[in-house]
């Protein structure tokens, strides 16, 4: 198990100045990258022979609207080497008018789907990832359900519509096409 | 249909012995594919004639509402697109306005065959937010509540996984031994399923009085049922047949995908965060890490099988050296007074009505913490403000991560395997969802 300061070393003597701030909390290591070296920093740590982060845990995101800070977002990354059973997180900012950041599903393919939810739930972007969709609201949802301006009860009624055609044409904006009704009951 | 299509397994069953030979031997069975031989589709994806067809999300076979949407070229699967969040509940977002013993009960909902589990998972990231260590008797306690959620978890696998399969008499068997499981978790929580037993900083209350016997007394029992279950399955011509050389994924493979638990140590890979970062009691503890290589449905079969042996084993261990002493932490701001001391304790009546009330303060930061739990890594990711509410829970659900794998598991097989792959893979849509 290679120590955190070895690991956050090994990543700063490579990649210099694109490493920010380094914290550990409870026994965590957290390094900030910045967002244009990502795939290029993922790439080294999942190769690098001390480091060998062979696995991605989990990629999620964080919205800071309540906390006040900028930029906006954080996209979360946990890695892990089953090799050496050490563990560290990355973190890179994400400014609210450019939710933009590289994809690493060809690094490790499971990035896939949680790529895929982080960007149903807060809208950010992979740039290069195979498909991105939404993975477990319905195709037609508006907005992001976790960003913290979307409100917990949900931002309006929403219904399933009852015809199965394309929705071609569709206004932008959400407009339920069948409300149920009290008589449809 | 294309001769020269190489499939998983396929190939060996029709040319050349059966995998049940006349001893009826596993090892009479011939060996496996080689490893380059995985899922070789020679015809490339324009060429061929697809078709659609929807699977789910409610098919019988689909552990809940899972939709699968299957390219297929006659009976071959070219390609699987699984159709997820039918079961979405929100619950990362519920986090975010509840305190933190308010979200326990939601733990119980992700995994409901194994919420024990879960609840530890959850309380030991808050725990390790809040920098507390529980208390031996705790550690221990819950030691053999996980490993009780695994057994419960790997019953209803053998059980389910069988009747999938076509037999019908696993299913019985299996749903028999769960019900005195689900008799000690009620015992000891009051409820069978969704249990909400493990608090911050301990459990909702003591073992009740003749408990650990009760649990003694399943120990003793359960092994033999295990020699059942493999009587039943494990030389089995037809459940050979089904499993055998199915749904292969190798370790490579298995890791770039993201698989964890028994199913990423069935493809060869030692990892289990028991071993690897051990937590509760499990380092001072003697157990085996089962792994196999086979890399298929039936090794993930075997895997579990044997891990339901070592989980008895971890229970028996626990049970003989479990400590005397008190089983929650001695800090009143984080968890609940004793009832009666609300009677005459003015202190007491203060902090109870604080923390319902508000909740705790823990400090501001964000930690991540795994567990093992039956379907695989659990993670959660806490980040914290410094108020009584999660600023952000972030979930790692196992399922969500093995369910991937499916497409690449099943590419080339016949559609009839994929309800076997589906099953060996142990899903639970409540924790894919969330």
């Amino acid at each position: 198990m290679a120590a955190h300061e070895q690991i956050e070393k090994a990543v700063r003597d490579r990649f210099g100045e694109a490493v920010g701030a380094a914290a550990e909390f409870r026994g965590d290591l957290a390094l900030t990258i910045r967002r244009d070296a990502i795939r290029e920093v993922c790439l080294f740590l999942r190769d690098a022979p001390p480091l060998r982060f062979n696995y991605l845990s989990h990629v999620t995101a964080v919205d800071y609207l309540n906390m006040g800070r900028r930029p906006r977002f954080d996209v979360v990354y946990h890695l892990l080497s089953l090799e050496f059973y050490h563990r560290a997180r990355l973190k890179v900012a994400i400014p609210e008018n450019d939710l933009h950041v590289a994809s690493v599903v060809e690094v490790w393919p499971t990035a896939d789907w949680h790529e895929r939810e982080t960007f149903d739930m807060f809208g950010i972007v992979f740039d290069g990832h195979p498909n991105l969709t939404r993975i477990l609201m319905p195709d037609e949802w508006q907005g992001h359900p976790l960003r913290k301006d979307f409100p917990v009860g949900g931002a309006k009624s929403f219904y399933f519509k009852r015809d199965t055609q394309p929705h071609a044409g569709e206004p932008p904006g959400f407009v339920p096409r069948i409300r149920i009704q009290d008589s449809d009951i | 249909m294309n001769a020269e299509l190489k499939i998983n397994g396929a190939k060996e069953r029709q040319s050349g012995e059966s995998p049940v030979a006349a001893t009826a031997a596993v090892e009479a069975a011939g060996p496996r594919p080689a490893e380059g031989e995985l899922a070789t589709v020679e015809r490339t994806y324009e060429n061929l004639e697809m078709l659609a067809v929807n699977m789910g999300p409610q098919h019988p076979s689909t552990h809940g509402v899972l939709r699968l949407v299957l390219d297929l070229d006659g009976e071959r699967v070219m390609r699987i697109r699984p159709v997820v969040g039918y079961l979405h509940s929100g619950k990362e977002k519920i986090a975010e306005i509840k305190t933190y013993h308010q979200f326990i009960p939601y733990t119980d909902r992700m995994d409901y065959m194994s919420p024990m589990a879960y609840n530890t998972g959850y309380v030991m990231t808050v725990e390790k937010l809040l920098g507390i260590e529980v208390t031996e008797r705790c550690a221990f306690l819950r030691t053999i509540l996980c490993e009780m959620a695994r057994l419960s978890s790997h019953i209803l696998f053998f059980a389910t996984h069988a009747l999938e399969l076509g037999a019908t008499s696993p299913f019985m068997y299996g749903f028999r031994d769960r019900e005195p499981l689900y008799d000690l978790f009620e015992e000891i929580s009051g409820a069978r399923f969704t249990v909400s037993y493990m608090r911050v900083g301990g459990v909702w209350r003591d073992v009740p009085d003749g408990w650990l016997d009760r649990v003694r007394q399943f120990c003793d029992y359960f092994p033999n049922a295990v020699d059942d279950y493999e009587a039943l399955l494990t030389r089995n011509e037809v459940f050979l047949q089904r499993t055998w050389g199915i749904g292969r994924i190798s370790a490579a493979d298995a890791i770039a995908m993201g698989i964890s638990g028994p199913s990423l140590r069935a493809s060869g890979v030692p990892w289990d965060i028991r071993k690897s970062h051990p937590y509760l009691a499990y380092d001072e503890l003697d157990w085996n890490m089962v792994v196999e290589d086979g890399c298929d449905c039936y090794a993930r079969y075997l895997v579990r099988i044997k891990e339901m042996r070592e989980s008895v084993k971890i229970i028996r261990q626990c049970l003989d050296r479990f400590p005397d002493g008190p089983v929650n932490i001695d800090n009143p701001k984080v968890i609940l007074p004793p009832r009666e001391q609300l009677r005459h304790s003015m202190e007491a009546l203060i902090h109870h009505f604080l923390l319902v009330s508000e909740g705790f303060w823990p400090p501001a930061g964000e930690v991540y913490h795994a567990i093992e739990a039956p379907k695989g890594e659990l993670g959660f990711y806490l980040v914290s403000d410094g108020t009584p509410k999660a600023y952000r829970l972030g979930i790692r659900a196992p399922s969500f991560a093995n369910l991937q794998a499916l497409d690449r598991m099943c590419r080339g097989s016949l559609l009839a395997d994929v309800v076997a792959v589906i099953g060996s893979l142990d899903l639970v849509l409540g924790d894919v969802d969330r």
